[in-house]
């Protein structure tokens, strides 16, 4: 691994002074950042640790909400009683991800800012536009089994790989940032950017933004997380739904929906929601309102079965929460 | 049908450890951490090499920039092309020459701008740590003219020639009647073409050696399942007599054929030490390991089966196409099984083979069967359906009394038995036989079987076992305890022989010094080292009975009479202990040995392989669950029932059973190796990313074995490490047929080829 420089602040405005000088990075978990600089592609002259700051606690926020620090690790977020309570599909998301050791070392801003696992990004030999700007994308024409369908372009069709973001698309969080000039607020569908022509950019975070909290709005419906991958635990998601529902008399009253899997962001279905909601909650609007959704996928050889696998994995999510009726 | 091994004379009276579920006498050295594997040898003088691994399939290093890799702080050396020491080049393959059996390729690395895969060694970094000789060996700058080259298996498969003749690893393709003729005359048939992956090694040891140079006398810490190959493959490489390498390897962290050849990594840690003059560790990372040690070839195969309208075959038709390295590699022996598993007048078997610009492919558990088998038992399934009959009666209709093609007949062979046993055990009788019918919940449930087959070799087998006055026994081999439990295995079968208890017994194995052992490859060592252990055993007993002192009441006997029990040798008007004769004798210690020719052995070969077929063979039984909405499948139960012979050891014996099942549930469902076809470079070489089985994958498997001695064989046992995994892919894919009426003929069965 290459030398650098390490350090680890106790508090946030030395943390974010130390990132903001070119060349630096967060260290969370490790568990993604020390896997690229092993493989070169990743290469901090310093690594700012920010597991010592004092963001590692979930907390209620007044109108029903949660608070969630940064640095707590996803093993403990997904065991919080609270969590589990109110919002299943985010705890459910959390344990479909990695391993149990993995999980403990992960913390949830290093979980939003996760990179992709697209073949070609890790392997230095390859080109890619996202690793190496303006040297192609050896994804196009290679394996692209695992790579997006929605909101790609000609320089990347990389997937956002994150399972935790897909369940807080759905639920509206927002992501609090410390930077330089003070403290912001993204919704989280707003925080993670498509590849355009600049994939190497894929956050709207400026260098130095330190993530401090993620906070959830109270939600009222039954959610669950639904993971489709190549074998039954640590593995990616080749599709992914996160999905809340609320179903009145049959009709469906409130509805949330995201996927993952299929876009180089966890990807809010808003065009299905629209046509699901005040619609009947049956298999037939469950599948048209999917269909919808994915109606402008791009696709490769290798990926085209996704749409036909999203598609049904959203009818069964939300069949499975109709039939449910109350959270899980 | 001769008895040759269990001669009565060397009856030894009740046993008591053989057949036991005894425990592993390793077993707390590797729990508690004090075994120590070839990349944990401290030397006080040890530097650390990385590997800096080709990035193009073919073509010439036109230069290599080694001057940012060089000022780095701790670094040794980086040896290239332009200033290693040669070695001399790899022996041509000849089955005469062991040494070049273990030739992994044809390369002479280091000593060649050439590049011939991607992944290719092209140079080495020696530094003061393992960090900074990886940070190094990033900083190593090659510059290349590029070749074509022919890397992708399916548009290549095309130019594949016929396998030549006489490569005797190989059993080659067979030609019985007319295959074709009856085929077309066949009222009922089925022409299927299947493809699998490559599949590549994922031991939980990744590669490792650690080389020590004092002169022209070589210490080499490898991870081998293979000493007496390596070891001789090294003295031809770097000139010196085999006798002054002595190599260890007392644990290696499982093989399963990955570790049967001299890989790169190894041959340049020797290197490296030979020109640092420091004692070197290689140890590979997991891409490392993909890079430069090989895989399971991948196979396009065609089975044809023509049978009447009772489901008596009439013809097989099984050919295959796999692939080697253009530097080097086995040909698969795809069409094994088919050669033995059932009775038909007509067969053709065949195999083409073509040459790719890639890392070689080698051995991996039941090279041949395990792929063959998923094809022919498939299309014996899918006959099955088409014939409307029941998979197992389709199979025991065509079950054979003796071997087809050969005519030979089989030493044991209770397929019937198996299946007969396992349908009871598992229920197949609660099987509905309509497709996509049977559910749980949601989900679809379906069962399926296949039969298993692994042909049984043996090898010759130096042995030497010390009696003490202590009564404590000694056996010493240059066996590889790869985690099947080798000691354990031959200790159990030492102490029954002689009559002591298990504790007395201590096997000495894993290095090179010892009388010479077998590879752990072929599923040979077990019975090859065992046929030893019983005749030198024997010759002990007659050995102690020499020495018994006038008044012992064993003095006159024979040694028929005798029975060796209680720590001595005992007649019904009594006996004594080793100890008891050995001290009145002066002794300290007895030793004899055995020690076959290897003429007299291949003699015996021969002379039985004129007369029999030797195999394991299995019935397996798989169930499984298959998502009516994305396609997943799950296995949800296993049964495995195995005719094996003796079985010594049961505990380790259903461990490696189980292991070979897990192995097949990969082979059948998430593992392959992705070979990018334009560069040739393995775009997946990760445990992240290769998918083997995790737990959530696997059932609790049930086994159940038969546990009939084969007459012909020490004790009558076979090995068995490699048996279970055949069939295994095709049990799981004519279970996805029953669950959801879909036939999938390409591994690995993922989601998508069932939406
Ligand atoms: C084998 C394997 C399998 C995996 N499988 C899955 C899976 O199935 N599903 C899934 O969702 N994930 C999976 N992961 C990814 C895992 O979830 C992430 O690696 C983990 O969440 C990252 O968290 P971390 O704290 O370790 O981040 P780090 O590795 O420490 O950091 C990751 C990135 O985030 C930045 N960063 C860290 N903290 C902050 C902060 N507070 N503010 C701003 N930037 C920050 C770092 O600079 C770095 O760029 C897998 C990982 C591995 C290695
Ligand atoms: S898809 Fe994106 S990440 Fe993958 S190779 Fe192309 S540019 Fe790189």
């Amino acid at each position: 691994m290459r030398p650098f420089a390490y350090v680890k602040p106790v508090d946030v405005e030395t943390a974010v002074l130390a990132a903001a000088k070119p060349g630096a990075k967060f260290l969370g978990g490790g568990t993604n950042l020390v896997d690229l600089m092993r493989e070169g592609i990743e290469r901090p002259d310093t690594v700012v640790d920010v597991t010592g700051l004092p963001f590692d606690t979930v907390d209620e926020l007044p109108g029903g909400g949660l608070r969630i620090g940064a640095m707590v690790r996803n093993s403990a977020l997904a065991a919080d009683p609270r969590v589990r309570a109110r919002y299943p599909v985010l705890s459910q998301a959390l344990l479909c991800g990695a391993s149990g050791q993995l999980r403990n070392m992960a913390t949830v801003g290093g979980n939003l800012l996760q990179r992709t696992r697209c073949p070609y990004f890790y392997d230095t030999a390859a080109a890619c536009n996202k690793r190496e700007p303006g040297s192609g994308c050896d994804a196009l024409d290679g394996f692209n089994r695992g790579c997006a369908i929605l909101g790609v372009s000609e320089s990347c069709i990389a997937t956002h790989p994150s399972d935790m973001c897909v369940a807080l698309a759905a639920l509206d969080a927002v992501v609090e940032v410390r930077g330089a000039d003070g403290t912001r607020r993204i919704p989280l569908t707003d925080f993670h950017r498509l590849p355009g022509d600049t994939p190497e950019i894929e956050t709207t975070l400026a260098p130095g933004d330190l993530v401090t909290a993620v906070e959830l709005p109270p939600v009222a419906a039954g959610s669950r997380y639904r993971k489709v991958r190549d074998r039954a635990s640590y593995a990616f998601a080749l599709v992914s739904v996160a999905a809340a529902l609320r179903v009145s008399d049959g009709i469906v009253t409130e509805v949330r929906l995201a996927l993952g899997g299929v876009a180089p962001k966890p990807w809010r279905a808003r065009e299905a929601e629209r046509l699901l909601v005040g619609g009947p909650a049956d298999e037939a609007s469950f599948r048209r309102a999917a269909e919808a959704e994915l109606a402008a996928a791009t696709l490769r050889p290798d990926n085209a079965f996704k749409v036909a696998l999203a598609a049904s994995t959203v009818v069964a999510t939300l069949r499975m929460l109709s039939t449910e009726g109350a959270s899980r | 049908m001769s008895i040759d091994y269990v001669k009565p004379e060397q009856a030894t009276g009740t046993t008591r450890y053989v057949g036991q579920a005894v425990d592993r006498v390793d077993g707390t050295a590797k729990t508690s951490g004090q075994a120590r594997f070839a990349a944990e040898f401290p030397y006080p003088d040890l530097a650390h090499a990385a590997l800096v691994h080709a990035t193009i399939a073919r073509g010439r290093i036109t230069a290599i920039d080694t001057a940012a890799a060089r000022v780095v702080h701790g670094v040794v050396d980086v040896l290239t092309h332009e200033n290693a020491p040669a070695m001399k080049p790899a022996p041509k393959m000849s089955m005469l020459n062991l040494g070049s059996i273990a030739s992994s390729s044809s390369v002479n690395y280091l000593a060649t701008d050439e590049v011939h895969w991607n992944g290719q060694p092209v140079a080495v970094v020696v530094a003061e740590t393992v960090e900074t000789a990886r940070y190094a060996a990033s900083l190593v700058a090659p510059t290349y003219q590029e070749l074509p080259a022919a890397v992708d298996f399916a548009t290549e498969k095309h130019n594949a020639v016929p396998e030549k003749k006489g490569n005797p690893l190989l059993e080659g393709g067979a030609d019985k009647g007319d295959a074709t003729a009856a085929l077309a005359a066949a009222p009922v048939s089925v022409d299927l073409e299947f493809s699998t992956p490559q599949y590549n090694h994922n031991a939980i040891e990744p590669h490792a050696t650690t080389a020590v140079w004092d002169g022209d006398h070589l210490t080499l810490h490898d991870s081998t399942q293979n000493i007496g190959w390596v070891r001789k493959h090294l003295a031809q490489r770097f000139g010196v007599p085999e006798k002054s390498i002595r190599i260890l390897s007392p644990f290696v962290g499982g093989g399963f054929g990955g570790k049967g050849r001299a890989w790169p990594g190894t041959l340049l840690a020797v290197l490296a030490a030979r020109a640092t003059g420091r004692a070197v560790r290689l140890a590979l990372t997991r891409e490392g390991v993909y890079h430069t040690v090989g895989g399971r070839t991948p196979s396009t195969q065609r089975v044809a089966l023509g049978a009447d309208a009772q489901g008596r075959l009439t013809a097989i038709v099984h050919t295959s196409v796999s692939r080697i390295a253009r530097v080097g590699g086995l040909p698969e022996p795809v069409t094994t099984a088919t050669h033995h598993l059932y009775a038909v007048p007509n067969i053709h078997l065949s195999h083409e083979v073509v040459e790719l610009d890639l890392l070689t492919n080698t051995f991996m558990r039941a090279p041949g069967e395990a792929i063959g088998t998923f094809a022919l038992e498939s299309a014996i399934d899918e006959l099955a359906w088409e014939l409307g009959m029941d998979p197992i009666e389709l199979r025991l209709r065509n079950e054979p009394e003796r071997d087809p093609v050969s005519g030979k007949s089989f030493t044991q062979r209770m397929l019937r038995e198996a299946y007969a046993r396992g349908a009871e055990r598992f229920g197949w009788r609660d099987r509905d036989p309509r497709p996509g019918v049977m559910r749980d919940g949601r989900w679809l449930v379906g069962m399926g079987v296949a039969t298993a087959f692994r042909g049984s070799i043996h090898m010759p087998v130096h042995v030497t076992v010390r009696l003490g006055a202590d009564g404590k026994l000694v056996v010493r081999c240059a066996l590889h305890e790869i985690g099947m439990g080798t000691a354990t295995a031959q200790a159990q079968i030492a102490a029954d022989e002689m009559g002591v208890p298990l504790e007395s017994v201590r096997v000495e194995y894993g290095d090179s010094e010892l009388p010479r052992g077998v590879g752990a490859i072929g599923s040979a060592q077990t019975a090859s080292a065992a046929a030893s252990v019983l005749a030198a055993c024997a010759k002990l007993r007659k050995a102690v009975l020499a020495l018994a002192p006038p008044g012992s009441p064993l003095r006159g006997r024979r040694i028929e009479e005798l029975e060796a029990r209680d720590g001595g040798l005992h007649h019904r008007d009594g006996g004594q202990t080793y100890t008891e004769i050995l001290t009145a004798a002066g002794r300290d210690h007895l030793e004899v040995e055995h020690k076959p020719t290897m003429l007299g052995f291949l003699a015996r070969t021969v002379r039985d392989s004129r007369r029999w077929v030797k195999a394991t063979t299995g019935a397996q039984f798989c169930e499984v669950r298959v998502d009516p909405d994305t396609g997943e499948v799950r296995v949800s139960r296993w049964l495995g029932v195995f005719d094996l012979g003796t079985v010594i050891n049961a505990r380790t014996a259903a461990s490696q059973l189980r292991g070979g099942i897990v192995m097949g549930i990969g082979m059948a469902l998430s593992e392959q190796t992705l070979i990018d076809h334009r560069t040739g470079r393995i775009m997946n070489p990760s445990l992240a990313e290769y998918h083997v089985p995790v737990h959530a994958d696997i059932p609790h498997i049930d086994i159940d074995y038969l546990n009939e001695p084969d007459p012909t064989m020490p004790l009558g046992l076979h090995g068995i490490g490699e048996v279970s995994i055949t069939g295994a892919a095709a049990a799981v894919a004519n279970a996805v047929r029953h669950a959801t009426g879909k036939r999938v003929r390409d591994l690995p069965i993922t989601l998508d080829k069932l939406l």
